[in-house]
């Protein structure tokens, strides 16, 4: 690792630090933006039980003081202060709860996006404008066209309603397999084409014309050669599937009934349950951005004849 | 003028003026093609493109005229009519059937127009919310992508042709923009935006019967999607501006109106319409991920999303509610990412190199 590599590395993380600054900020000036306060929507309470929960939740101080308080209970102590809704929980241990399962969810929904994206994507290239390659160019057009959200729902009539063969709800055993099929058939489509363009650019390449003409085995180009180059752009794309699964499992979780962290968001906004909207919020964003950030760096690093800005 | 046998004398008839027909044969025989044509010749030769493009072309037109010729409205319940009890029987119609009165009407030899795909469970035609919820969709990801289009344009063009520190501040701005999640700030926008004051605002105008959900949204879109079409611009402004071709017009003492106008916009706007297409299915995308949330349209107005979510409620019995919003919106995107893609080969001089 050379210091240009070094200084580059540097230089993201200080931009990766930056915006999740800048989602803590936005997210809690926004949040106490709304007219009302979060106490409003309870039942007609009296003054001084309201001054008294002000006080709680430390809201009778300056806006800006509330503010540097917030940001440096979640810089020393991870702490993102007590839920308002579920009485007497943090929200960080509610986000912890959520993220076990959710977790679970995302990584295999990735990891199945990963290996059947980019097996399909090679094939596909390796057997160009044949049929197959025909066939699985038409689905993954039509997959990434449909928002998460259909495609959860149809998967839940056809398995569940109408052939009955998995559950429909998250929490029961054998539950996760429709919401994971659902959260990573984007992600796969996306993939595939990603492996299918880039492995065609690859076997266009002199190297693989001259390890042909030497004789190699055609195993050893497929796989030593033509997949190791072509898989560097997927590096790319693990920052906007992380995102996907992310935003996607928002709406999977509610639909499949999984109790995760994206059912907990969900239940939060109708709640209005401010400080764990936050919570979640900056969380989410904060995972994101740090995988944006990995999958940039690994992507310069993996290839060294990228240049770096 | 006659001429001599075996003369030297040059033949007069050589230097006569040339006639009409002389004239047009020496005419170059194929006018000359705009880029604008030579493009759109590509794109007709494409058939899918063209397809999507129909596909497009006629989901619009019918979102438009459908609602002005059709008998009910969006928000009519059937079974509701002033000073009598609620008739339940227009409640969950499955498609073309009948409530009590409506089939009474038909035993006595009345027409009464059909509920292609019968009612919802507030006896509201269903055909007409779906087609008032492709309406909104399509009404969103098209004002979106227009505000994205001009914020983003302005911005990038002031980075590109300024440059220095101005093009310094407005980047690094971009690249934090960039990297915010952008469903999540979308979200997190959207369920605050929505409760707070714009609801009042807004009351009284039309805008008010789409709600302040929806322009929270596009507020949503105005702040946080011009980033990349900002890039893009400036991107394509610093590198046109070093072109030769550039150069060369400088250099044969070109103005730099000319320059803008000649080479610069016509080298921009092809880019420019490839992104807005490609930015219009991203709208739309985010407003049904939003309506599905809870956090799109106001009730009893309908979009595509709304009407997904409403539907999961009563997913067993009437699967078929659900089915047809998903087909919509899967083809309006898929159909404007495809005619995007086509768009995007035709227009791009730099893949027909």
């Amino acid at each position: 690792m050379n210091t240009k590599n070094l200084l580059y590395i540097l230089k993201r993380l200080g931009l990766a630090l930056l915006t999740v600054w800048v989602v803590i900020t936005v997210t809690f000036f926004v949040m106490h933006a709304v007219p009302g306060g979060p106490f409003l929507s309870e039942k007609a309470i009296s003054e001084s039980a309201m001054r008294a929960l002000e006080a709680k939740y430390g809201m009778d101080k300056p806006l800006f003081v509330q503010y540097l308080t917030y940001l440096k209970d979640i810089v020393t102590k991870f702490d993102f202060g007590p839920s308002l809704k579920q009485r007497g929980r943090m929200v960080i241990d509610i986000i912890g709860d959520g993220m076990r399962t959710s977790a679970k969810l995302g990584v295999i929904s990735a990891v199945l996006a990963l290996i059947v994206g980019v097996v399909l994507g090679a094939v596909a290239a390796l057997r160009r404008n044949r049929i197959v390659d025909k066939i699985i160019m038409v689905i993954t057009t039509a997959f990434v066209s449909m928002p998460s959200f259909i495609m959860g729902a149809l998967l839940l009539i056809l398995f569940v309603i109408k052939l009955r063969l998995l559950p429909g709800n998250g929490a029961a055993a054998g539950g996760l397999v429709l919401p994971i099929i659902t959260l990573s058939l984007y992600p796969m489509a996306y993939i595939t084409r990603l492996t299918r363009s880039s492995m065609l650019d690859v076997l266009g390449q002199d190297y693989i014309r001259t390890a042909r003409a030497k004789g190699v085995a055609k195993g050893k180009i497929i796989f030593g050669h033509a997949m190791k180059n072509s898989l560097i752009p997927v590096i790319t794309y693990f920052g906007p599937m992380l995102a996907y699964i992310v935003t996607g499992s928002i709406v999977v979780e509610q639909i499949f009934a999984v109790p995760g962290i994206g059912r907990a968001f969900v239940s939060s906004i109708i709640n209005r349950d401010y400080p764990m909207i936050m919570g979640t919020t900056i969380v989410l964003a904060a995972l994101i951005v740090v995988m944006n950030l990995v999958s940039d760096v690994l992507y310069k690093v993996v290839d060294p004849r990228i240049k770096l800005d | 003028m006659k001429k001599k046998l075996f003369s030297m004398h040059v033949d007069m008839d050589d230097f006569l003026p040339a006639s009409a027909e002389d004239k047009a044969y020496m005419v170059q025989m194929r006018p000359s093609t705009t880029f604008f044509r030579d493009g759109v010749r590509r794109l007709v030769k494409n058939k899918i493109a063209l397809i999507s493009f129909i596909v497009i072309v006629a989901i619009t037109l019918a979102a438009i005229i459908i609602p002005i010729a059709w008998p009910y409205s969006y928000d009519q319940m059937l079974g509701v009519t002033a000073g009598r009890p609620v008739d339940a029987s227009y409640n969950n119609l499955k498609p073309m059937t009948y409530g009590r009165t409506e089939q009474a009407k038909i035993d006595a030899g009345e027409t009464v127009f059909p509920h292609l795909f019968g009612t919802d469970q507030h006896g509201r035609d269903y055909f007409i919310r779906v087609v008032y919820g492709t309406r909104i969709s399509l009404a969103v990801g098209f004002f979106a992508s227009i505000i994205v289009l001009i914020i983003g344009i302005t911005v990038g063009a002031i980075a590109g042709y300024v440059g220095g520190k101005v093009d310094l501040v407005i980047m690094r701005i971009v690249d934090i923009i960039y990297s915010l999640p952008d469903m999540l700030m979308v979200i997190l926008l959207a369920s605050v935006l929505g409760v707070s004051r714009l609801g009042t605002l807004i009351e009284g105008t039309s805008l008010e019967r789409i709600g302040g959900n929806i322009i929270s949204l596009f507020i949503v879109f105005a702040i946080l999607y011009w980033v990349s079409m900002a890039r893009l611009i400036r991107g394509q402004i610093l590198s046109l501006r070093e072109q030769e071709y550039v150069l060369a017009s400088q250099a044969t003492g070109a103005k730099s109106g000319w320059i803008i106008r000649k080479h610069l916009i016509p080298n921009c706007i092809s880019v420019v319409i490839i992104s807005t297409a490609l930015q219009i299915p991203n709208a739309i995308f985010t407003e049904s991920y939003l309506s599905f949330l809870g956090l799109g349209v106001n009730a009893p107005m309908s979009s595509l999303g709304s009407l997904a979510s409403d539907a999961l409620n009563g997913i067993s019995s009437y699967a078929y509610r659900l089915v047809i919003p998903a087909i919509v919106i899967s083809l309006i995107v898929l159909s404007l990412n495809l005619f995007g893609d086509g768009l995007r080969d035709a227009f791009d001089p730099k893949l027909n190199a």
